[in-house]
């Protein structure tokens, strides 16, 4: 009984928390790491193309709510997810027309194209902010819990509750289901193996063929669907903020380096390995531990590794490790 | 011609003297900065209070109490220092009413009115520090010390038994501030803190903060932070993962859109609120409303009280000295004496013409304790089916 509440507790703390947030980590890294591996520069523009591509599906919530259409027990911004994808998909390609092509053709270094990548940035940062303001914005609606603590404590009798909200459920089968729809694009179809193509040596996939405008479009595409579905479950499972989701750049950057840049499955394990590593070494491991153990080994202290102050420090830590000893990542995706 | 002259020569005396019959009182608050849009009314609540004591013409035989602003700015203790140094130096003031912010109020005490011998009388600087500042009996307050309030809340725990808890601050001073004076009251009284851990404002997730919370356990947790901010996510977090359901809140956390958002879920947490209610609050709106002021702004009650206190003190001391108001403000604001309402300055001035004594009420019921700080006025709360009900004044 008492080692199943140590893992009743070590879920609802420490798994599930963390597991939603790794969900939400691995779509934006996977952004980061699709433009790294095709368009060959580091997107710093991207947590603010996260809230530009939120703050698209929240208006278009307000709408179908105000005219009465909901989804019932789940969330009315599902519905709306497709419409922020067109609005996001339309600013990327407008920016990338308007500023990236121009520095394509002069063939700038890619740390220009960083530096570019910070401009845009201020531009969308600006611009989210002056269409929705910088205030904090509660979108969710529908059934706000799978299960929660004071149920599952009277349904089981434990001590311990569990809860799983509705947005950590949604969250887990969004991104399975994006990340293997991505997979299956990349691996399967003509256009996603000439992305591939184009990503592993440019020179020869333009000598066979392949068109880099159209390479370019179907990313900025791709990537305009994953950052906006990423940054609406982040929104919805905690709250939307467009200077949290500038903060989100780091954990993503982390995500994204750990597992190596340019590889896909990389961004999706080190979206984990971030997530996790935040949640368990903040993590007060004080209770899991007395249900655990025996009583004699009982911990008087909290055994808390680090404070939650720094928690943003354990994704620097983490990605200082990994560029030491092994610059290309976990997955030998391309060296920074 | 001789008398031309001597005609003369007693105007310009006489025109001298009116001078000398003005007092100059310095009015230091953030007039830019952070809290902007509350310092114009509570400067103009300040004035309102000395042209009451003008118009009575009771006042230590007809001399003139002339406000004389100056901007604190809040924030920056340099800029605040150095606007305090002039209303001292050129301007002349012999009290002052101010500063507001608790930072730039430390600063200006230490660095201009202790060398000067300057008395201040703040209306809104609640950091528990000044308490203990270094102050030559020059420095008043008629705002309560966050401190007060610390002990505030530990009372009511200890009314509801409960021994242990866990307390969570926004990583401020005010935060700071008001969770260190909450513990050791706390602790003074034989409970038991199992973790008091900071939070960040303005974070999207509050759940590892939440985790390690519930980890330390208690029987519920403390929440020193803001409405709007990390307060209300740190106790959304602990709602959702069942790790607290009652929760202790301070000052910071009242507000009507946090019941209205979080509802029944709170139903039987608890906290207090500084309040000020009763006769002397709504002769002030009444006052207030009459000179065209907004009243109902916060701190507006507490900085007309502060200048009808440097007046009273200056007329029970009978000259308008910075030394009659460091003697006689605690005299004025306490009891024994006849009790006074906002609007009846002149009746207060005629009673301590005539030597006798008054205990000014004013509008947040004027009560100076320990170093001269108002012991302030606490609404004990407890939210029943999502609304606040008060239990207690304290």
């Amino acid at each position: 009984m008492d080692l199943l509440n140590a893992i009743v507790a070590l879920s609802n703390f420490v798994i599930v928390p963390a597991v939603a947030y790794g969900a939400q980590l691995a779509l934006g890294a996977l952004g980061v790491t699709l433009i790294y591996g095709i368009l060959r520069f580091s997107n710093f523009a991207h947590g603010d193309t996260m809230a530009f591509g939120t703050l698209v599906t929240i208006l278009f919530t307000w709408w179908f709510q105000s005219m009465g259409i909901t989804l019932g027990v789940l969330p009315t911004a599902l519905l709306a997810i497709p419409f922020g994808i067109a609005g996001t998909a339309l600013l990327v390609l407008a920016t990338d027309r308007v500023v990236y092509r121009f520095y394509r053709r002069k063939k700038a270094k890619p740390v220009m194209l960083v530096i570019v990548s910070i401009g845009v940035m201020f531009v969308y940062n600006g611009l989210t902010r002056v269409i929705l303001g910088p205030d904090d914005r509660n979108f969710a609606d529908g059934e706000r819990f799978i299960i929660n603590a004071r149920d599952f404590r009277e349904m089981t009798g434990l001590e311990e509750g569990l809860a799983i909200r509705t947005t950590q459920g949604i969250t887990v089968i969004t991104a399975v289901l994006v990340v293997a729809l991505l997979f299956w694009f990349l691996n399967r179809t003509r256009t996603g193996k000439s992305m591939r193509a184009y990503s592993d040596n440019e020179d020869l996939a333009l000598l066979s063929g392949i068109s880099p405008e159209k390479v370019e479009r179907v990313t900025w595409l791709i990537v305009a669907a994953l950052i906006t579905v990423a940054g609406v479950l982040y929104g919805l499972d905690k709250s939307y903020k467009p200077f949290t989701y500038f903060q989100l750049l780091l954990p993503i950057f982390a995500a994204a380096i750990v597992g190596g840049l340019g590889s896909p499955i990389g961004a999706i394990v080190g979206g984990f390995v971030i997530a996790f590593s935040e949640v368990a070494i903040t993590y007060a491991w004080k209770k899991v531990l007395e249900y655990a153990m025996p009583q004699a080994l009982e911990p008087d202290g909290l055994v808390q590794l680090l404070s939650t102050d720094y928690k943003f420090a354990v994704s620097f830590m983490i990605l200082l490790v990994v560029l030491i000893f092994r610059p290309t990542g976990l997955f030998r995706g391309k060296s920074v | 011609m001789k008398k031309y002259l001597a005609a003369t020569a007693v105007c310009a005396l006489t025109g001298g003297t009116a001078m000398a019959q003005d007092v100059p009182v310095g009015i230091i608050m953030g007039f830019t900065g952070p809290i902007e849009s509350l310092t114009p009314q509570m400067a103009a609540s300040a004035e309102l209070a000395m042209t009451e004591v003008n118009e009575s013409g009771n006042f230590l035989e007809g001399r003139t109490l002339v406000p004389v602003r100056a901007d604190s700015t809040c924030i920056d203790s340099a800029a605040a220092t150095a606007a305090a140094e002039r209303l001292v130096t050129s301007d002349g003031v012999v009290a002052i009413v101010g500063a507001d912010c608790s930072g730039v109020t430390g600063a200006v005490l230490s660095n201009v009115a202790v060398p000067n011998g300057i008395p201040m009388i703040s209306p809104s600087a609640t950091s528990p520090a000044l308490s203990n500042a270094e102050d030559n009996g020059l420095f008043f307050r008629t705002a309560p010390s966050d401190a007060r309030q610390g002990q505030v809340l530990a009372d009511i725990l200890e009314e509801r038994g409960i021994t242990e808890v866990a307390v969570t601050y926004t990583n401020n001073d005010y935060g700071k501030g008001l969770a260190d004076s909450f513990i050791s009251a706390f602790e003074e009284q034989g409970g038991t803190v199992t973790l008091s851990s900071a939070h960040e404002d303005g974070k999207a997730d509050y759940s590892s903060e939440v985790a390690s919370l519930a980890s330390a356990g208690g029987e519920l947790l403390a929440v020193f932070g803001y409405s709007d901010q990390g307060g209300k996510g740190m106790i959304q977090s602990s709602l959702d993962t069942g790790a607290f359901d009652t929760f202790m809140m301070g000052d910071g956390m009242y507000s009507d859109a946090l019941t209205a958002d979080l509802g029944d879920d709170l139903n039987g947490s608890f906290g207090a609120a500084p309040w000020s209610e009763g006769e002397g609050a709504d002769r002030f709106l009444e006052i207030t409303e009459e000179a065209g002021i907004n009243g109902d702004s916060t701190f507006t009650r507490e900085s007309y009280d502060a200048a009808a206190l440097i007046a009273l003190a200056m007329m029970a001391g009978g000259e308008a000295t910075s030394q009659a108001v460091a003697d006689n403000v605690m005299n004025v604001a306490n009891a024994p004496g006849e009790k006074i309402m906002p609007g009846e300055l002149a009746k207060a001035l005629q009673i301590l013409a005539d030597g006798g004594d008054v205990d000014y009420d004013g509008a947040t019921a004027v009560e100076l304790i320990g170093p001269g700080e108002a012991s302030g006025t606490y609404r004990y709360y407890e939210i029943k089916d999502g609304e606040y009900s008060t239990v207690d004044f304290k």
